[in-house]
């Protein structure tokens, strides 16, 4: 495998539930997390980390707060008035949620792609563009786009028009450019908010093998409704579930995290094992 | 042949709900229809009519003073005995007061706007917003007398060097028209603003734009034909505005001038000013403020056609 020596993905982790690769510390270590929204608590008490170059899939009933998790390791519930992350929330050790940390520099290195594939209303290359353009990164711009171009595999359909409108895309296109944007900064993290829901399933495809190259150079955490999804591109799996508490509300928890193998095939926990052999949810 | 088939439909499934329909319904629709073209016919009417009555009288100006005269004439003294009708006086004018009131509502305006769509919490924009609605309402006489009566002598107090040579400044005027478009320009680029979708808002923060990055090069471009709509709503109001000018500009000089702090008198403000009671139907003062208002109305007919245009040139359109 061409790697740089520097890391090497650690597939061979003891079958323990949810500890780091020992080589590395985890990108993200969540300890008693939870996140509200005014007065209304929608993810509690979640412990997990999330390993460095690999596929980390969160999974569950709509409402688990997994999205909303999601949001939280970028800082992009910040932009939400009355959101309120509690716990603690370590990214390579240091505090996401510090008073001393600007969330627009947390996002330089945590990029996202969204649901539905939002590209700007400007040119296929003014959106690889902009990215690299708001860090302050130097150097040839068209080898900085290519690249990203290259990275999300979509060089090869676009190069010949790289003046055109993004919106001339087609969907499964659009998202690519959303994740050829994302990597053009060089982050650390591509978070992923169900990034082939509106996707046809040949689009869906060829973003699942991107991911699978990505996670060579990032770390992915993916949200995603569908678990066979879960099941082809991440090496670990969360799953997540909605508890509804004495007085009514309905609140997200973590239910189980580990291996996506032992997760599908292993479940401990009686409601993973419900929902994934489709019994719920 | 039609009447089989419709013999076939009615004796379908269901007898009781034939499908030809019975007959009311159906003129009921009509005549709705009929109603609601006939309203928008109206507008159209009555903008006809409004051409129409200026082309009469303009035609019959013309008929007694050549155009070239008229346009490139720099002498505006219609009532005076030695009658002069170069019109260039009040379009320069006009344009003063154009100029100064974008060059005063559209920086602000605009900042306003981007601070309402993007910075604002929703608790500041709900109160905000409505009252820059409110502000839009403010009778134009009111603001003409602020501007007569307080900024234009502390205006002089504050910059006595520059040459206020009247109590009327059309300058001051101008201001007066930009802080009075603040509101609409502001109101209506932010509800541009505010439309242009969140996912392209989240997608730029999510790269690390900060606000001001995301306001400028995301939202400002996106929402930038309701920004130029703004603009251009703005322009015809600060064109057309007559009462501020009228009290704040004085009567003006009947030579060009372009002194900024002294009077002058803008197309409208002569309309205004003219048209009233004393003046005899068939005189050629009389035949003077329709070519005027015939100039006041192609002008601004380009302006829209120009920014129409614009819109389509810069537009981004999204989905």
């Amino acid at each position: 495998m061409p790697d740089n020596g520097e890391h090497v993905a650690e597939r061979t982790a003891p079958g323990g539930v949810d500890t780091a690769s020992p080589e590395e510390t985890p990108v993200f270590s969540l300890r008693d997390v939870s996140v509200s929204y005014g007065d209304h608590l929608a993810l509690a008490g979640v412990n997990m980390d999330v390993n460095a170059r690999e596929v980390t899939a969160f999974i569950g009933p709509s409402g688990c707060g997994k999205s909303t998790l999601l949001r939280s390791l970028n800082r992009m519930n910040d932009l939400i008035t009355g959101a309120r992350v509690r716990g603690e929330l370590l990214y390579k050790g240091a505090d996401l949620y510090a008073p001393s940390v600007d969330a627009v520099q947390v996002r330089k290195r945590i990029g996202m792609v969204f649901q539905k594939p939002n590209p700007f209303p400007k040119s296929i290359y003014d959106n690889v563009a902009f990215g690299p353009r708001t860090v302050g990164m130097k150097g040839d711009m068209d080898g900085i786009v290519e690249k990203a171009l290259r990275g999300a595999a979509l060089w090869d359909e676009v190069s010949d028009r790289l003046r055109d409108n993004a919106y001339s895309l087609s969907g499964g296109q659009q998202q690519r450019l959303c994740i050829a944007r994302a990597i053009a900064v060089e982050p650390d993290v591509i978070l992923m908010d169900e990034p082939c829901s509106a996707l046809d399933p040949v689009s869906t495809v060829r973003v699942e093998d991107l991911m699978a190259e990505l996670k060579e150079r990032y770390s992915i955490v993916i949200v995603t409704h569908n678990m066979h999804q879960a099941a082809r591109v991440a090496e670990r799996t969360a799953f997540f579930s909605v508890q509804v508490d004495d007085a009514g509300n309905r609140i997200g928890r973590l239910i189980e995290a580990g291996e996506t193998g032992t997760i599908f095939t292993k479940p401990t926990d009686k409601r993973t094992e419900d929902y994934i052999s489709g019994r719920v949810g | 042949m039609a009447d089989s088939s419709m013999a076939a439909s009615t004796a379908g499934a269901n007898p009781r709900r034939p499908l030809a329909g019975a007959g009311t319904s159906h003129w009921g629709e009509k005549l709705i229809k009929v109603f609601l073209a006939l309203c928008a016919a109206f507008s159209v009417l009555v903008t006809t009519g409004i051409v129409l009555s200026l082309v009469f009288p303009t035609i019959s100006f013309f008929g007694q003073i050549p155009l070239a005269e008229f346009l490139l004439g720099t002498t505006w003294a219609p009532a005076f005995a030695q009658a002069s009708f170069g019109v260039l006086p009040i379009v320069v004018g006009t344009l003063i007061v154009v100029v100064t009131a974008l060059a005063v509502s559209v920086p602000i305006g605009l900042a306003s706007a981007i601070y309402l769509s993007e910075y604002a919490s929703s608790r500041v924009r709900k109160v905000v917003k409505p009252a820059l609605e409110v502000l839009e309402g403010i009778p134009t006489v009111a603001i003409g007398l602020f501007a007569f009566f307080f900024m234009r002598p502390l205006a002089e107090q504050l910059f006595p060097f520059f040459p206020w040579d009247t109590p009327f400044s059309i300058g001051i005027a101008g201001v007066a028209v930009g802080l009075l478009i603040v509101p609409l320009v502001a109101s209506v680029s932010e509800d541009a603003m505010r439309s242009v979708p969140a996912g392209l808002r989240e997608g730029a923060y999510a790269l690390g734009a900060s606000k001001m990055r995301v306001s400028m090069r995301v939202i400002f471009p996106a929402a930038i034909s309701g920004i130029i709509a703004a603009v251009v709503l703005g322009t015809s109001r600060a064109i057309g505005e007559t009462m501020v000018v009228l009290i704040a500009a004085g009567a003006g000089n009947p030579n060009l001038t372009f002194n900024w702090f002294g009077s002058a008198q803008t197309m409208t403000a002569y309309i205004g000013g003219t048209a009233t009671g004393d003046i005899s139907q068939g005189t050629v003062v009389y035949d003077t403020i329709f070519a005027v208002g015939a100039l006041l109305f192609s002008m601004t007919l380009v302006m829209n056609i120009i920014a129409t245009r614009l819109v389509r040139r810069f537009r981004e359109v999204y989905e």
